[in-house]
C-alpha cells in the first residue's frame, strides 16, 4: 500500500492550504442566488417594523399623534420614545460611550432620525402607517459645520448640558465630546519651529458610507414559553451583540441566541448597534411574535453609520534635503448626533496615530477634536481599521504637499524617508511598534514596473504640449505608500464595550478524517469559509475540502469579536493556526502509540507522523483521526478537538505601493484612469486568489470615494445624496483593469505570519487615486484640492487655474 | 422605497386603456418599462391608484421603416433600437443615443414611448426626437392626433398629451446626414449632466442644413435653432462652432444640482455640443 503513496509535493498540493488559489466554497450558493440573508428569513406569524423619520436635521418633538396609523387594518402597534422609557430602551449606549436615542425623546438631531416604529401584518401595511404617524415638530437652528458647532450657543446634546467630562476626558464646549492627544506636542512645535522647511495643509476628507450591497436589518423572535430570544441580523460582531443585548434588554445571556446568516457586505457598516435591532426585539417581547425590520437603500445611506468626515490641518518639517523631522496633525471629527463611533474604547480616533506612515518622523504629535453636529451619527471604519484611512490620506497628501513645498519628486522624497528594513520592529513616534516591513523592495519594484521615470517624462511633454494648445487633456501620476495597521488587538489595549478584542476557533475532527472549525468572526464576502480551512487544512494535514467553516451562530461558534478591521486573519486566523496545532500534538501522541515508539521519535510531515528515520512507517491524520474515536489508547482522552482564544501580542502591519496614471480632459472634469498598479504585501499569502479579488474590490470602493463618493449635506442638513443616482456606485464601466503585484514579508508574530489584505486597498487606494488627480495639475500650481473628485470639482480645479481661458 | 397600494390593470385592447384613462382620471397611468414610474411609486412621489399595464396591448412593438420614413411603436424598448439592424442604417443616431441611455438592465425594460411621454428632462429620447422634428403619435378618447416633438414638452413632466391620451408611435424622416449623440455623465445608469443631439448635412463642403437639440440642460428638452442657424453656410470652422455655442447658451437654463453648477454644467454644455458637431460634420 505504501508503493501507492503519492510523492510530498503532491500529497501537499491535495491539502488546498496555504498558498493555493482554491476557488470560494461560498460561491456556489451566491452565484446561484442561494445565499441566505436576513430578509430571506420568514418565519411563521411574522410581523414588519417600519420607522417614522425625521425630515428635519434639528427639530423638537411637540406630538405624536399615533390614532390614525392604529386605525390602519393590519397595524399592530405604533411604538415611540415614551413606550420605550418604562423599559429603559428610549436611549442605548454606544461603542464611543456616548448614548443614542433608539426614538426619539423630545427632539430630533439628523434628518433620517427614527422617530416611531410602526408595527404590521406586512411590510406594504407598515410603509402606509408610516405616513399616517402625525409628528409635529418645532424647527431648531440646525449646524451642519463642526467649526460653527463649537461656536454656536445653539446646544446639540440638551442631554449633556452641563456635562464637562465625557467618556474620553474634558468637553470644551457644550458641542464638543472629546479631545484625543498623541505624541509629544512641545517638541514637535520646536522642531517645526526650527525647521528648514515647512509644509502646512488643511485638508477635508469627506463624509461618505460603506453602502453594502444588503442593507441593515433583524428579525427578532422572542419565545414568551422558553424565555429564549432569538435575533437574526446583519451583525459584523455577534457575540457582542448578544452581550449587549442582554445587558440592554436583562435577559440572561445563555436565553439569546444571535445569528448572522450570510451578510451582503459590510464595510463596517454592520458593526454598530441600531435603533431599528432594538425596536425589533422590543416589538417582538411586546407582540410574543417575530418582527422584521429592514431598512431600505435610502435609510441606510441617511441614518446608519456614515464614515470619514475629518477636518485634517498637517504641518510637516523637513530638512531642505528632504529628511522629514517632525509631523502635527490636528483633526475637527464631525461624529454627528451622537457619537456612535465604531472603535476601540480606549480609542475615540481610531487608530488615526498611524498618520506618520511608512516614514521614519522622529517627532510627531496628534490632536483630535470630536464635534456633535446635526448629521447622521456613525464614524466607522470603511472598509479599513479605525479610521487607517484617513491617517493615511493625510500623510500621503502631507508627502505630496512637501514635495511640492521642496521642489522635488514626491517618490523620491518617499524613498529618503522610508523607515528601513532594519528598522523593524519599529516604534513610531505615536506610539505603535511596526512588526515588519521592506518598504524599500516594494518601491523599487512598483516604480520599476511602471516604469516611474517614463511616466515623468511623458507627463512633462504632455504639460509642454498643453501649453502650446496641442492637447486639453493632462497627466496625473498618483502615488501612495501605505502602511496600515490591521487585527485589533491586544487585549491589553482594545476593547469593544469591555469586551476584549481576542477572536477564537473550535476544531472537531470526525472519525472518518474530516472536520468542523467554528469561529468567532463572521464573513461578509471575504471568503472565510475558504480560506481559513486552508489555514487548518496546512497546520492539521486534511484537505482544505474535508473541512467546513462555520460562523455567526453564538450558540455553536465560540465568542469572538467578529470581522472588520481586517482582524479576522491575524486574530481568527491565529486562533485556527493555533488550535490546529493543538490538534496536531496529541494526533502525535496517538500517532506514537499506533507506530508503537515515544512520542519524540516521529515528526510531522504534510498529512501524517512519520517515524524519525523511518519514513515508510507513518500514520496519516485520517488514520490518526479515526484511532482517536476508536481505540482505547492509555493516557490519551477519546475524541479530537481543541479550541483556542487568541489574543494578539501585537497588530500586524501589511503594507503597499500603488501606482496610478490617469488623464484628466480640462474642459469636462472627466479623468480617465489608464493604469493602476497595485504592490501588496500582506506577509504569508493564504489564497492569492482571494487577495486578488479583495483587491479589485477595495480599490474599486477606493475609486467610488475619490472620484465622487460622498454624503453630502445642504445648511438645512438634507441629505443630498441619498440614493444611489446621486451617491456614486462605481459599476464595472467606471473601473479600470487593476494590476495587482506582492511582496512577502511574513509578520514575525503571527503563527502563519499572515497580515490581513482586504482593506489594504481601499487605504492606499484613496490617496492614490486622489494624488494621480491633484498630480495632473502640479505644474500648474495646484497643491491641494479636496475630494471627491468628481466631475465638476476637477474642472473647477482646472478653471482655478486658469486653464480654461 | 415601498410603493403606496394600487389597482394593477392589464388590458388587451386600446379602447380598453381609453376607458379605464377616462373612468380614472387623474388616479390613472399607464405604464411601459416601468423604469421611470415605478421608482417614482416606490418614493410615493407618483400616486397611481390605477396602474394600467400597456404590454399586452397589440400594435406598439413594431419598428417600421418605410423609404426614410421610420416610426417607432410606443413599446419598442431601448435594447431594440441597438439590435434593429436595419434601423441601425437608415438612422443610427438611434442606436447611438440608445447606447447612452441606462445600462443594459434598464434598456430591456425601458421603452421609447415612455422615454418621450415620461418628460423628465433627463430623458435623452426627447431630445432626440426633437433634434430628428418627429411627430408624437397619440390616441384618445376624442380619436387620434400628432404633435411635432418641439412643440411637446411645456415643463418637467408636463407635456402636450392630455391625460386620457396614449401615446402609441413616434415617426421621422431618417436624416440622410451625419449625426452624433454626444453625452456627459457621472457614470454608467446616470442622467445627461449635458447632452447633445446634431444632425448635419454637408453641400459643397458647407453646412447645409443642421439640427441641434440638448438635454437636462433645461425643464424641457431645448431645440436651438439659433445653433443650427450658426451652423448652416460654414465649414464648421472653429468660429462656426463657437457661434453656435453662443447660440445655443443663449437657449438653455441649467440649474444647480449634484452634478454640478450652473457654470459648469454651460461650459460643458458647449464643450459637448463643440464634440457632437465635429463628429457629425465628419460623418456628413
Ligand atoms: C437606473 C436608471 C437609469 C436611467 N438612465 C437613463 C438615461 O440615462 N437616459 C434616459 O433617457 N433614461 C434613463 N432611464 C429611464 C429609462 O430609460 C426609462 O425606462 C424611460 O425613461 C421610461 O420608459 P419606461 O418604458 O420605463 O416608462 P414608464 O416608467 O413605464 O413610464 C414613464 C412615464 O411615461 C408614461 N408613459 C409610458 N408609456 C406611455 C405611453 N405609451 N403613453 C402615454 N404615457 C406613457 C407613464 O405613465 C409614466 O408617467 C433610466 C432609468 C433607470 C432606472
Amino acid at each position: 500500500m505504501n508503493d501507492m503513496t503519492p510523492d510530498r509535493e503532491e500529497r501537499s498540493a491535495n491539502l488546498k492550504g496555504l498558498g493555493c488559489s482554491r476557488k470560494r466554497v461560498e460561491d456556489a450558493r451566491f452565484t446561484q442566488g442561494k445565499g441566505n440573508y436576513v430578509d430571506d428569513i420568514k418565519l411563521p406569524g411574522m410581523l414588519h417594523g417600519d420607522f417614522v423619520r425625521s425630515p428635519y436635521a434639528h427639530a423638537r418633538v411637540v406630538s405624536i399623534n399615533k390614532d390614525a396609523a392604529l386605525e390602519l387594518p393590519g397595524v399592530v402597534a405604533v411604538l415611540t420614545a415614551e413606550d420605550l422609557a418604562p423599559l429603559n430602551l428610549h436611549w442605548m449606549p454606544t461603542l464611543a460611550g456616548d448614548k443614542q436615542m433608539v426614538l426619539a425623546d423630545g427632539k430630533v438631531l439628523f434628518q433620517g432620525q427614527e422617530v416611531a416604529f410602526v408595527v404590521a401584518k406586512d411590510r406594504y401595511i407598515a410603509a402606509d402607517a408610516v405616513e399616517l404617524v402625525e409628528v409635529e415638530y418645532e424647527e431648531l437652528p440646525v449646524i451642519v459645520d463642526p467649526f460653527e458647532a463649537l461656536k454656536t450657543d445653539v446646544v446639540l446634546r440638551e442631554d449633556l448640558a452641563g456635562q464637562t467630562e465625557g467618556a474620553h476626558g474634558p468637553r470644551k464646549h457644550h458641542n464638543h465630546i472629546f479631545t484625543w492627544e498623541q505624541g509629544d506636542e512641545a517638541t514637535t512645535n520646536q522642531v517645526l519651529d526650527d525647521a528648514e522647511v515647512v509644509a502646512e495643509e488643511t485638508m477635508y476628507y469627506h463624509r461618505t458610507h460603506p453602502c453594502p450591497l444588503e442593507t441593515c436589518g433583524s428579525v427578532a423572535s422572542m419565545d414568551k414559553v422558553n424565555g429564549k430570544l432569538t435575533l437574526y441580523g446583519t451583525f459584523q460582531a455577534p457575540h457582542v451583540v448578544r452581550t449587549v443585548a442582554s445587558l440592554l434588554s436583562g435577559i440572561e445571556e445563555h436565553n439569546i441566541r444571535v445569528v448572522s446568516p450570510d451578510i451582503g457586505g459590510g464595510f463596517g457598516n454592520k458593526v454598530g448597534v441600531y435603533p431599528g435591532y432594538v425596536c425589533s426585539i422590543v416589538a417582538s417581547i411586546v407582540t410574543g411574535v417575530p418582527v422584521k425590520w429592514v431598512e431600505d437603500r435610502m435609510e441606510n445611506l441617511m441614518s446608519t453609520a456614515f464614515a470619514r468626515d475629518y477636518w485634517m490641518t498637517g504641518k510637516i518639517a523637513a530638512t531642505k534635503d528632504g529628511k522629514i523631522t517632525g509631523l502635527h496633525c490636528h483633526v475637527t471629527a464631525d461624529h454627528g448626533g451622537f457619537d456612535a463611533c465604531a472603535d476601540p474604547t480606549k480609542f475615540p480616533a481610531g487608530f488615526m496615530n498611524i498618520c506618520t506612515g511608512s516614514y521614519d518622523i522622529p517627532v510627531a504629535y496628534l490632536a483630535v477634536d470630536g464635534v456633535y453636529t446635526n448629521k447622521a451619527p456613525g464614524g466607522v471604519s470603511y472598509r479599513c481599521s479605525f479610521r487607517v484611512t484617513e491617517a493615511v490620506y493625510f500623510i500621503e497628501r502631507m508627502i505630496e504637499v512637501l514635495a511640492i513645498e521642496l521642489n522635488m519628486d514626491a517618490a523620491e522624497l518617499r524613498r529618503i524617508n522610508f523607515i528601513k528594513k532594519d528598522q523593524f520592529p519599529y516604534q513610531s513616534a505615536l506610539g505603535w511598534e511596526y512588526d515588519s516591513g521592506d518598504y524599500h523592495t516594494a518601491w523599487e519594484k512598483a516604480l520599476k514596473t511602471v516604469d516611474y521615470e517614463g511616466l515623468r517624462k511623458e507627463q512633462a511633454e504632455r504639460v509642454e504640449a498643453f501649453k502650446r494648445g496641442e492637447t486639453r487633456t493632462l497627466m496625473g501620476v498618483g502615488l501612495s505608500f501605505f502602511t496600515e495597521i490591521v487585527g485589533a488587538g491586544p487585549v491589553k489595549n482594545c476593547d469593544i464595550l469591555g469586551m476584549g478584542m481576542f477572536d477564537s476557533c473550535e476544531i472537531r475532527i470526525h472519525p472518518t478524517g474530516s472536520a468542523i472549525a467554528r469561529l468567532g468572526t463572521i464573513s461578509q464576502g471575504q471568503g472565510h469559509a475558504t480560506t481559513f480551512a486552508q489555514i487548518l487544512a496546512s497546520e492539521i494535514g486534511l484537505s482544505a475540502d474535508s473541512i467546513t467553516i462555520e460562523e455567526g451562530d453564538t450558540d455553536t461558534a465560540p465568542y469572538g469579536l467578529g470581522t472588520y478591521g481586517s482582524r479576522s486573519t491575524p486574530v481568527a486566523g491565529a486562533a485556527t493556526a493555533m488550535a490546529g496545532r493543538k490538534i496536531r500534538a496529541k494526533a502525535q501522541m496517538i500517532a506514537a502509540y499506533l507506530l508503537e515508539v515515544h512520542d519524540d521519535d516521529v515528526e510531522w510531515d504534510i498529512d501524517r507522523f512519520v517515524v524519525k528515520g523511518a519514513p515508510e512507517r507513518f500514520k496519516t491524520m485520517k488514520e490518526i483521526a479515526y484511532a482517536a474515536y476508536n481505540q482505547a489508547i492509555p493516557g490519551v482522552e477519546p475524541g479530537l478537538e481543541a479550541v483556542s482564544y487568541y489574543d494578539p501580542p501585537n497588530m500586524t502591519y501589511p503594507f503597499g505601493a500603488y501606482v496610478c496614471v490617469m488623464d484628466i480632459d480640462v474642459d469636462t472634469g472627466v479623468p480617465e484612469i489608464r493604469r493602476f498598479y497595485a504592490l501588496d504585501d500582506c506577509g504569508t499569502r493564504i489564497n492569492p486568489m482571494i487577495i486578488e479579488g479583495q483587491v479589485h474590490g477595495g480599490l474599486t470602493e477606493a475609486l467610488a470615494v475619490a472620484l465622487g463618493q460622498e454624503i453630502a449635506y445642504d445648511d438645512l442638513g438634507n441629505v443630498k445624496t441619498g440614493t444611489l443616482m446621486d451617491f456614486f456606485l462605481p459599476t464595472a464601466w467606471e473601473v479600470p483593469n487593476y494590476e495587482t503585484d506582492h511582496t512577502v514579508t511574513p509578520s514575525p508574530h503571527h503563527p502563519i505570519g499572515a497580515k490581513g489584505v482586504g482593506e489594504s486597498p481601499h487605504v492606499g487606494g484613496v490617496p492614490c487615486f486622489s494624488n494621480a488627480v491633484q498630480d495632473a495639475f502640479r505644474a500648474f500650481g495646484l497643491r491641494h484640492t479636496n475630494m471627491p473628485h468628481d466631475h465638476w470639482r476637477i474642472w473647477q480645479t482646472a478653471n482655478r487655474l486658469g486653464l480654461h481661458d | 422605497m415601498i410603493p403606496a397600494a394600487f389597482e394593477y390593470h392589464r388590458p388587451t385592447k386600446m379602447d380598453d386603456v381609453i376607458a379605464l384613462l377616462t373612468e380614472h382620471g387623474d388616479d390613472a397611468r399607464v405604464m411601459a418599462g416601468g423604469h421611470s414610474l415605478i421608482p417614482m411609486m416606490k418614493l410615493r412621489m407618483a400616486d397611481v391608484p390605477h396602474l394600467i399595464d400597456l404590454q399586452d396591448i397589440g400594435g406598439l412593438q413594431n419598428i417600421s421603416i418605410e423609404g426614410q420614413r421610420v416610426t417607432l411603436g410606443a413599446m419598442v424598448t431601448q435594447h431594440e433600437l441597438i439590435n434593429h439592424t436595419a434601423l441601425a442604417e437608415v438612422a443610427p443616431i438611434l442606436r447611438e443615443t440608445a447606447l447612452q441611455i441606462a445600462d443594459p438592465q434598464v434598456r430591456y425594460m425601458g421603452t421609447v414611448g415612455g422615454n418621450v411621454a415620461n418628460g423628465d428632462p433627463g430623458n435623452d429620447m426627447p431630445g432626440l426626437m426633437q433634434c430628428l422634428d418627429a411627430q408624437i403619435n397619440l390616441t384618445g378618447p376624442s380619436g387620434s392626433r400628432s404633435v411635432a416633438a418641439r412643440d411637446y414638452y411645456e415643463a418637467a413632466y408636463m407635456t402636450a398629451r392630455e391625460d386620457d391620451e396614449v401615446l402609441v408611435s413616434v415617426s421621422f424622416d431618417a436624416p440622410r446626414s451625419g449625426y452624433a449623440y454626444e453625452k456627459q455623465k457621472r457614470k454608467i445608469g446616470d442622467y445627461a449632466t449635458a447632452a447633445a443631439a446634431v444632425t448635419i448635412t454637408k453641400d459643397g463642403g458647407k453646412v447645409a442644413s443642421a439640427s441641434v437639440a440638448m438635454t437636462n440642460l433645461s425643464d424641457v428638452p431645448v431645440w436651438s435653432e439659433a445653433a443650427c442657424d450658426a451652423l448652416v453656410g460654414t465649414d464648421c470652422n472653429v468660429d462656426a462652432l463657437a457661434a453656435a455655442v453662443a447660440a445655443m447658451l443663449g437657449d438653455i437654463d441649467p440649474t444647480e444640482d449634484n452634478r454640478g453648477p450652473v457654470a459648469f454644467k454651460r461650459h460643458v454644455a458647449g464643450v459637448i455640443l463643440k464634440r457632437a458637431i465635429a463628429r457629425a460634420w465628419d460623418r456628413a
